[in-house]
This record gives structure tokens, C-alpha cells and sequence, in this order.
């Protein structure tokens, strides 16, 4: 459990573990819409077990900041309306095709790892080593994404313009991953946060830009609007959390 | 550590012997899950290491510690918690998990860089099929020579 002196920095890192927690919980329930779909069986496997692992990986967090805030995963997962979700608007846009998939997956997680290595070597010793521990675990997620990536753009000319396309949607909303929490300062301050997320966002595009453009394929300089760190979020949130929380919610008091 | 084990700290490290991962078929020792018990005055409490952290077995293995060691004679209160301070690796599993893994027909890795040994016939002449398989510690490959599919025991990766 962690433990904080500084209300100030409780409140912000409970803020910021939900953001977390909120995004991993909707990459990794679109991940699992690809069970029995996706293009081949390999796939498909590939696609739950990164679902699982990732909504595990939210409830891990969920839990961290229950310890901080009160509250419990299952309340935080399935209780709250959309307006109360940090997740970033990124990671609840529908699937798409196989394409945008991939590129939100190879995008996500190498977001993600630059965001763990960041609390790794922060000093919120129990939340540092989850941390450490996760980036293990998801090394399989980066290596997954970045070789289907180099499958698709390599595959034939329209597969190129179908990445390419999808690239261009994904972009400027993945960028909204790195969009910063209330109070972020008082995590770095504290030293919870070893870099800020604008440090984050720089190194993971110096990390993701040199392959895309390797495959021959580009990244365009976009404003963001940002939103879903403050609870603003597209319709498509407000869809997935009606499906996803249908059972749940015919009986909040149920144990399973 | 130096320190001789109580009678009742024996008779838990053999209770949790008995436990097993529900997704493999050797126990939570073997697989070098447990990483120290600490009594006080018949207070429990055991510090698991997860192979994944979020392996949906935890909860299961946790709950049979807890309703087994709570059974033993002197136990007034368990607590099962996890930690992550010492990541779990391949060299936490004891020799005879390593050996029970093989005998139901998985692949074990000796170290991260080693070759894929087929279980069934022993050559490496192996393939990966998947990174991913059926639970979230193991691969799938593929025997060019005896033509079968492997269940590889898949461990975090360091490198």
C-alpha cells in the first residue's frame, strides 16, 4: 500500500493511477471485441491474452488508487458514468479494421512503457515495482505490435495506404495519452514521477517516429485537442460503457 | 537467513506443498511463488510473487492458501500478499517444477536465450507459432520434426 504524508500529492497520484487504470481498461476491452474475429487464429489468441493482460493490469492500478481514495476496481471499473472516466479518448474509439488496430496497439503500448519507466524509477517504492513488473510482462506487447506493423505496411500497396490511413486517425488522439492530470507537477515535485508526461511524449515519438517512417510511412505535426484526462470524451465511450458494465449494473451487489 | 524454522512455519511451508496453480499442474513452491512467511503470535502472513501480475490464477491460489493454512492447528488469522520488490524469473522454479512442467508435455526454458526443445521427440528444430497462448504464461511453437504443436512455459522478459 502506498503510502503519502502530502494530501495534495495523495489526491493527484490517485487522479493520475485512475487515468492509468481507465485507459488500460478500454484498450484492453476493444482488444477483447477482437476475440473470435480477428484475421487469423494466431490473432486472436494473441488479442485476448493482451486483453486480459491488460485489464488485469487495471485492476492492479484501480487498487493502488483505492488504497489512496477509497473506493474498489470493480466500483471504479462499472460504477461511474463516462464523465468520470481519465481514460484517454484514444483508447475507446471503436476497432476499426484490423489496421487501426494494430497501429493504436503499437502506439498504446509503446506509450505505455515510456509511462512505467517513468513511475519505475520514481520513488513510490510498492508503485515503482508494479511498475518495473509490468514492462517485463509487456515487452511482448511491443515486440507483437511492432512486427505486425511491418507486416501490414509491407504487405502490399493497399495495405500501405490502409496503415497509412489509419495512422492518420490515430495520431493526433494518441498524442492525448501524454495529456497531463490535474496536479501533475506535484507528482514530479515529489519524485512519484521521474520525468513529466511532456518528457514522455518527446521520447516516445523519438521512439515510434524512426519506424514508422522506416515502413515508408508518416506522421503529421496536429494539434491536439485534448479532453479525456478532464472527462471529456466521445460518444463512443458512453457505447462501450453501456455494453461492458450491462451485467454488472443488473446487479451492483452480486458476488462473483 | 540463519534462523531454524518454527514447527508451525514447517507445517505451513508444507501446506502451501498442496497448493496448486490452477493453470499448471505443479504447486505454488515448486513454482517459487512464495517468497516468505512470516508468523506472529498465530498471525500469518505469506508474500506471493505472481509469474504475471496479471495472471487471473492469483485470486484462485490465494483463496486455497488461505482456507488451507487457516485449517492448521495455532493459525489464528492468514494474509496472502503480493509482491513485486523481487520480480519472479525462471530461476525461482525449483528443479522438480521444471521436471513435472515436462512430463505433462511443456516446453521449459532453461534460461531466456536457450533453444526451444521439443517436449515430445527432443530436437530444437522448432518454430515460434505464437507469442501467445492459452494463459499468460506460455507460447506457442511448432516441431518440424515430430509435426506437433508446443506449449512453451513463457517467462517476463529481462532483456
Amino acid at each position: 500500500m502506498l503510502q503519502l504524508e502530502d494530501p495534495a500529492v495523495r489526491a493527484s497520484l490517485a487522479g493520475y493511477l485512475l487515468a492509468i487504470a481507465d485507459d488500460e481498461l478500454m484498450i484492453g476491452h476493444r482488444h477483447s471485441e477482437w476475440t473470435g474475429f480477428a484475421p487469423d487464429i494466431e490473432s486472436d489468441v494473441a488479442l485476448s491474452s493482451i486483453a486480459q493482460e491488460e485489464i488485469g493490469h487495471a485492476k492492479l492500478f484501480y487498487e493502488q488508487a483505492a488504497g489512496l481514495a477509497g473506493g474498489s476496481a470493480d466500483a471504479f471499473a462499472y460504477g461511474r458514468s463516462p464523465g468520470e472516466f481519465r481514460n484517454a479518448v484514444f483508447t475507446e474509439r471503436p476497432n476499426g479494421d484490423w489496421g487501426f488496430s494494430i497501429v493504436r496497439l503499437f502506439l498504446y503500448d509503446r506509450a505505455d512503457a515510456h509511462r512505467l519507466a517513468s513511475l519505475a524509477a520514481g520513488n513510490a517504492k510498492p508503485l515503482a515495482d508494479l511498475s518495473t513488473a509490468l514492462r517485463r510482462e509487456e515487452k511482448y506487447h511491443l515486440a507483437y505490435g511492432e512486427q505486425w506493423l511491418r507486416h501490414l505496411a509491407g504487405a502490399s500497396p493497399e495495405a500501405q495506404e490502409r496503415v497509412q490511413a489509419a495512422l492518420d486517425g490515430a495520431w493526433p488522439e494518441a498524442v492525448g495519452l501524454f495529456e497531463p492530470v490535474e496536479n501533475e507537477q506535484a507528482l514530479v515535485q515529489s519524485g512519484i514521477m521521474n520525468v513529466d508526461s511532456r518528457t514522455q511524449a518527446d521520447r516516445w515519438r523519438a521512439d515510434v517516429t524512426p519506424v514508422i517512417e522506416q515502413l515508408g510511412l508518416r506522421v503529421s505535426e496536429v494539434r491536439v485537442t485534448p479532453g479525456g484526462r478532464s472527462g471529456q470524451h466521445s460518444e463512443d465511450l458512453a457505447v462501450l460503457l453501456e455494453e461492458m458494465t450491462s451485467v454488472w449494473r443488473s446487479d451492483p451487489e452480486a458476488t462473483w | 537467513m540463519g534462523r531454524i524454522a518454527t514447527d508451525l512455519e514447517t507445517k505451513i511451508w508444507t501446506t502451501l506443498e498442496m497448493v496448486e496453480d490452477p493453470e499448471l499442474p505443479i504447486s505454488v513452491t515448486d513454482l517459487g511463488m512464495i517468497d516468505r512467511v512470516d508468523v506472529s503470535e498465530g498471525r500469518v502472513r505469506i508474500t506471493m510473487v505472481p509469474t504475471y501480475s496479471a495472471c487471473p490464477a492469483i485470486d484462485v491460489m490465494r483463496q486455497d492458501i488461505q482456507t488451507r493454512v487457516k485449517t492448521l492447528p495455532g493459525v489464528a488469522d492468514v494474509s496472502v500478499e503480493l509482491s513485486f520488490a523481487r520480480p519472479w524469473t525462471m530461476d525461482r522454479m525449483t528443479g522438480r517444477g521444471k521436471e513435472r512442467l515436462k512430463q505433462h508435455g511443456m516446453s521449459v526454458p532453461r534460461s531466456s536465450a536457450g533453444p526451444v526443445v521439443c517436449p515430445f521427440c527432443g530436437s530444437t528444430n522448432t518454430t515460434i507459432e505464437n507469442p501467445f497462448g492459452p494463459t499468460l504464461c506460455r507460447a506457442i511453437y511448432y516441431c518440424a520434426d515430430c509435426k506437433n504443436p508446443i506449449e512453451r512455459f513463457k517467462a517476463p522478459r529481462d532483456d
